[in-house]
C-alpha cells in the first residue's frame, strides 16, 4: 500500500461517477415508455380485466405518433408536433382498447385470447396503413422534431446530482414519474380508485352496492389503451423516430412484466419499469462502460429479458393479483 | 296498521321450476320475522325479489304501506331495505371502513375522506353495539366480525328493514349468541328484521313471528308464541320429523382406531395436536366436542393421511398407518366425510356419478385394462342415488349444481357404501336442513349398529349429545376428558371445552 493504490482508488471513483452519468439518463429514457404502459396495465387489471394487448396498444400509439408528428411538422407546428402527437396517440390507444373492452367485458370472451388478437391486429393494421399512406413503403419517414435530450435548466447545475439525473434527459421521463404518483393517488385516494379496485376484487359485492361493474371495467380497459398509446408514442418520439414493423418489439410485454413485478401497484410498476429500463440501458451503453464492454453484445442485448425471467421467478414472491383479475362478471352468479 | 314489508302473491319461475308460487309475506314494523323453510324451498328467491336481484313474474310489493317497484339493489337501498348476504359480499383486501363506505364515499374536495369514514363507522358501531375495528383489513378479522361489517354496510345506507340470509351458518355457537343479541338490539332501535333460516332453535330464541314456505308455496304464518318446535318442523318438511336418537345399545367391540401420543403441526408449523391419545371401538360413535381450532381438523387430516404426523402413531384395525399415503389408508378401511364438502369432499365440476366412484374408479368392476367402465359406474351411481335419496336430475348432473344437503348425501353415499371399518364424519350436517340432518344422523347410527367405528366431530353440541356413545373433549390439541353423554349436559361440556376440568381446575 503506497501512493499508487490511493491514486488508483481516486480514478475508480471518477469512473463510477462517469458510469452513472451515462447509465442513469439512459435508464430514465428507456424506462419512460414502460412506465406509461405499465400504468395502463395497473388500470385495466385493477378493474379485473387482463390485457396482454399492451404490446399492440403501444404499437398503435407509436404508429399514431409517427404519422401525426410528420403531419404536424408539415403543417408547421415545429417543436410542439411530438407533444400533440402523444395526445393523438393516447386517443388512438383508447379507441383501440375499446375492442378489447367490448370483446372481453360485454361478450365475456377469454381475455388472453382477445389480448393476443389485439396484438396481431395492431401489428397488421399499422403496417398496412403505413404502406397505404407512404406509397408502399414498409416504414414511415423519420420525424425531424423529436423530443430531444436536454440539460434541465438550474437543476443540471447541481454538483454530482445534476450531471447524473438532470443532464441529457427528456421531459417525458419526469412526466412519467410524476404521472405514476398521480395514478397512485387516483387509485388509492379517490372514490373512483376505490370503486375501480372493488370491481377487480369482488365485482358481485360492488354490484350489490350499486356500482356499475361493466362501466368501471370499460373505463379501466380504455385507460390502459390511453396509457399504452402514450407509452408507444413516447418510445417513438424519444427513441426510434420512425415506425416500422419492429419498432415495438417486446416493450409491451416488458411493461406487463413490470406490472406483475410491481405487484399491480403504480409506484411498484414504476420501480419495476425503471429496473427494466436500467437493464436495457446497460445493453445500450455497455460499449462505453469499463468491463462490460468486454462482454459479447449478445449477452447484453438479451440481458433485459433474462433479468425479467429471473426477477419474475425468484424475487417477486407471492404475486397477489386482484382477486377477480381475468374473470368475466356475470350478474347473479356466485 | 301498515306492514314494514308486504309481499303479495309473489310468483317467480325459472326455466323448469316454479321457485315461488303465490307467496305472501307480511312483516310488521319492529319485529323479527322468520322466513322458515328447507334448502331449496324458495326462501332466497323470495328475498332476492325483495332486494331487486330478481323481478317477480306476478305479485306486488309494499314497503311501509306504499306500493314499490324494485328493479335493482339500488332501488331496494333507497327504500331502506338492506341485505346481509349469506356469502359475505366483502372485499378481503379492503379495510372495514372501505368496505362499508364503498359506493357512497364521504368526500373532501373530490377525494376520499377516510378520516371521516372511520369516524362514521366508529359512531355506527358504537350506536348499535357492533364491535369492529374500522382500520383492519377484512382478511385479518374473524367471520363473526365480518358479519358485523355486513350489518354495518346496511346501517350506513340508512336501512330500516334488514334481511339476514342464513346468518348463523358460518358462525360458532358463541358468535350465534352475539348475533342474536345484536338483532334484538336492532329491533329495539326501530329496525325490522327478516331472518331466513332453517334452524328451529334460532326461531324460538329470537323471532316474533314466522312464515313457513315449502317447495315454493306458502304454508302458514303464525306468532312464535302460538307454536312449538315439533309442529314447525313438520310444517317445514311436510311430514312428521323423527329426531334420530342413538338408542341402539352400547356394545363396544374390538379397538378399530388407536391414536397414541400423536403430535401434528399446522401450516404455520405450530404444534396443534399435542401428545393426543384416542381409541375408537367398533360399534360405537365417539363424538369429539371442542371449540373450533383446538386441533380437530389437524387430527382427522393426520388420520386420513392428508397431513404429516410429527410424532406418535395411528393404527386402524391393528395396522400401523402413520404417515401412509391416503389411498393406502382408505384401502385399509377408512371412510372420510370431510369438513368442507365443496373443497375436499367433491370435485364440483365432475358429475354426481363420477364423484361417487372417486376412491374406487381404478378398481374392478369400475375399470378394466386401464379404461373406465361407464356403464358399471352409471349403474352404481343410480343405485346409490336411489338408496341415499339424492335429489338430482340424473347421475350426469354436475355436483356443483346440487344443493348443499344433496352434495353431502353424495359424499355420505360414497363413503358409507364402501362399508369402511372406521368412518370419520367431520361436521357432517353443517348448513343442512332438518330433513337432510335426520337422514345423515340415521346413516351414522346405522353404521354403528353394523359394528363399525364412527368418529364424529361437530361444533353443534346438540349433535354430539344426541349421537355419541362417548364424548371426548378436545382442548388445545389434547383429549382432556371423556364423558358419558347420559351423565353430562351442555353446561358441563361448555366448561370442559373452555379448558376447565371437572372440579374447576384449569387444564
Amino acid at each position: 500500500m503506497g501512493d499508487g493504490p490511493s491514486n488508483e482508488k481516486g480514478a475508480q471513483i471518477m469512473s463510477l461517477f462517469e458510469v452513472l452519468t451515462i447509465i442513469v439518463p439512459s435508464t430514465l429514457l428507456t424506462a419512460a415508455p414502460l412506465i406509461f404502459t405499465s400504468l395502463g396495465g395497473v388500470f385495466t387489471e385493477r378493474s379485473g380485466v387482463v390485457n396482454i394487448g399492451l404490446e399492440g396498444l403501444m404499437g398503435v400509439g407509436a404508429f399514431t405518433a409517427a404519422v401525426s408528428t410528420l403531419g404536424l411538422e408539415h403543417a408547421g407546428l415545429g417543436d410542439a408536433s411530438p407533444w400533440i402527437a402523444i395526445l393523438f396517440a393516447a386517443i388512438a390507444g383508447g379507441i383501440f382498447a375499446l375492442i378489447h373492452a367490448v370483446v372481453s367485458i360485454t361478450f365475456r370472451a377469454d381475455q388472453t385470447v382477445s389480448g393476443v388478437a389485439l396484438n396481431f391486429l395492431a401489428a397488421g393494421l399499422t403496417i398496412f396503413l403505413v404502406k397505404m399512406i407512404y406509397e408502399g413503403k414498409g416504414q414511415t419517414p423519420y420525424i425531424t422534431h423529436n423530443i430531444d435530450k436536454i440539460n434541465i435548466p438550474l437543476l443540471s447545475k447541481i454538483p454530482v446530482i445534476g450531471p447524473i439525473f438532470f443532464q441529457q434527459v427528456t421531459y417525458t421521463s419526469y412526466l412519467a414519474i410524476f404521472v405514476s404518483i398521480l395514478v397512485w393517488y387516483i387509485i388509492f385516494k379517490t372514490p373512483f380508485g376505490l370503486r375501480l379496485r372493488s370491481v377487480g376484487e369482488h365485482p358481485a359485492a360492488a354490484d350489490t352496492l350499486g356500482i356499475n361493474v361493466i362501466r368501471m371495467r370499460y373505463i379501466g380497459v380504455v385507460l390502459s389503451g390511453v396509457f399504452g398509446g402514450i407509452g408507444g408514442a413516447v418510445y417513438l418520439v424519444t427513441i426510434t423516430s420512425n415506425y416500422n414493423v419492429s419498432t415495438i418489439a417486446g416493450q409491451g410485454f416488458l411493461a406487463l412484466a413490470a406490472l406483475v413485478f410491481g405487484k399491480w401497484h403504480p409506484i411498484g410498476a414504476m420501480g419495476a419499469s425503471l429496473f427494466f429500463g436500467f437493464a436495457q440501458a446497460l445493453s445500450i451503453t455497455s460499449q462505453q462502460i469499463p468491463y462490460l464492454d468486454r462482454l459479447p453484445s449478445v449477452i447484453m442485448l438479451t440481458a433485459p429479458y433474462v433479468l425479467t425471467l429471473i426477477v419474475l421467478t425468484g424475487f417477486v414472491g407471492r404475486a397477489e393479483a386482484p382477486k377477480a383479475d381475468g374473470v368475466p362478471y356475470i350478474k347473479g352468479q356466485r | 296498521m301498515s306492514y314494514a314489508i308486504e309481499m303479495r302473491h309473489i310468483r317467480k319461475e325459472f326455466p323448469g321450476i316454479v321457485a315461488n308460487d303465490d307467496i305472501t309475506l307480511q312483516v310488521e314494523e319492529g319485529e323479527i320475522h322468520a322466513l322458515f323453510g328447507e334448502n331449496g324451498a324458495g326462501k332466497s328467491t323470495l328475498m332476492n325479489v325483495l332486494f331487486g336481484l330478481y323481478q317477480p313474474d306476478k305479485g306486488e310489493i309494499y314497503v311501509h304501506g306504499e306500493k314499490a317497484v324494485i328493479n335493482d339493489p339500488n332501488d331496494a337501498t333507497r327504500l331502506g331495505i338492506g341485505m346481509v348476504h349469506q356469502h359475505f359480499m366483502l372485499i378481503d383486501k379492503f379495510t372495514v371502513a372501505e368496505n362499508i363506505i364503498l359506493g357512497r364515499e364521504p368526500k373532501k374536495h373530490g377525494m376520499l375522506d377516510m378520516a371521516k369514514a372511520v369516524k362514521i363507522v366508529k359512531e355506527l358501531s358504537e350506536k348499535y353495539g357492533l364491535d369492529v375495528d374500522p382500520n383492519q383489513k377484512i382478511e385479518d378479522i374473524t367471520v363473526g366480525m365480518q358479519q358485523r361489517v355486513e350489518i354495518l354496510k346496511t346501517l350506513y345506507r340508512g336501512s330500516d328493514i334488514l334481511i339476514f340470509d342464513e346468518p348463523t351458518a358460518v358462525l360458532t355457537p358463541i358468535e350465534i349468541q352475539e348475533l342474536i343479541a345484536i338483532m334484538k338490539r336492532l329491533v329495539k332501535e326501530g329496525k325490522s328484521i327478516i331472518l331466513i333460516t332453517h334452524k328451529l332453535k334460532e326461531i324460538f330464541e329470537c323471532c316474533d313471528r314466522c312464515t313457513v314456505i315449502r317447495r315454493g308455496k306458502n304454508i302458514d304464518s303464525m306468532a312464535i308464541s302460538e307454536t312449538n318446535p315439533t309442529d314447525l318442523a313438520s310444517m317445514m318438511v311436510g311430514r312428521k320429523v323423527h329426531v334420530q336418537i342413538n338408542d341402539a345399545p352400547y356394545e363396544p367391540k374390538e379397538k378399530v382406531l388407536e391414536v397414541s401420543h400423536l403430535s401434528v403441526l399446522d401450516q404455520r408449523k405450530v404444534s396443534v395436536v399435542n401428545d393426543l391419545n384416542l381409541t375408537v371401538h367398533g360399534g360405537e360413535i365417539l363424538g369429539i366436542a371442542g371449540v373450533d381450532g383446538n386441533g380437530q381438523t389437524e387430527l382427522i387430516e393426520a388420520i386420513a393421511g392428508l397431513r404429516k404426523v410429527k410424532d406418535g402413531s395411528i393404527k386402524v384395525d391393528g395396522q400401523d398407518l402413520t404417515n401412509q399415503r391416503t389411498r393406502k389408508i382408505i384401502e385399509a378401511g377408512l371412510g372420510y366425510i370431510p369438513e368442507d364438502r365443496q373443497k375436499h369432499g367433491l370435485v364440483l365440476d365432475f358429475s354426481v356419478g363420477e364423484n361417487m366412484v372417486l376412491q374406487t374408479y381404478y378398481k374392478k368392476p369400475y375399470a378394466q385394462s386401464g379404461f373406465l367402465k361407464n356403464k358399471v359406474i352409471t349403474k352404481k351411481a343410480k343405485q346409490l342415488i336411489q338408496e341415499f335419496d339424492v335429489r338430482t336430475p340424473s347421475e350426469k348432473t354436475l355436483a356443483r349444481s346440487l344443493s348443499g344437503g344433496n352434495q353431502q348425501k353424495v359424499i355420505v353415499a360414497r363413503e358409507v357404501d364402501r362399508s369402511p371399518k372406521l368412518l370419520i364424519a367431520a361436521q357432517p350436517t353443517r348448513g343442512l336442513d332438518i330433513g337432510a340432518i335426520e337422514f345423515i344422523h340415521g346413516k351414522l347410527i346405522e353404521e354403528k349398529k353394523k359394528g363399525k367405528a364412527v368418529l364424529l366431530i361437530s361444533f353443534e353440541l346438540d349433535e354430539i349429545l344426541h349421537l355419541s356413545d362417548r364424548i371426548a373433549v378436545i382442548y388445545e390439541g389434547r383429549i382432556i376428558d371423556i364423558v358419558n353423554p347420559k351423565e353430562t349436559n351442555e353446561n358441563e361440556l361448555g366448561l370442559l371445552m373452555a379448558g376447565r376440568r371437572k372440579g374447576g381446575a384449569e387444564a
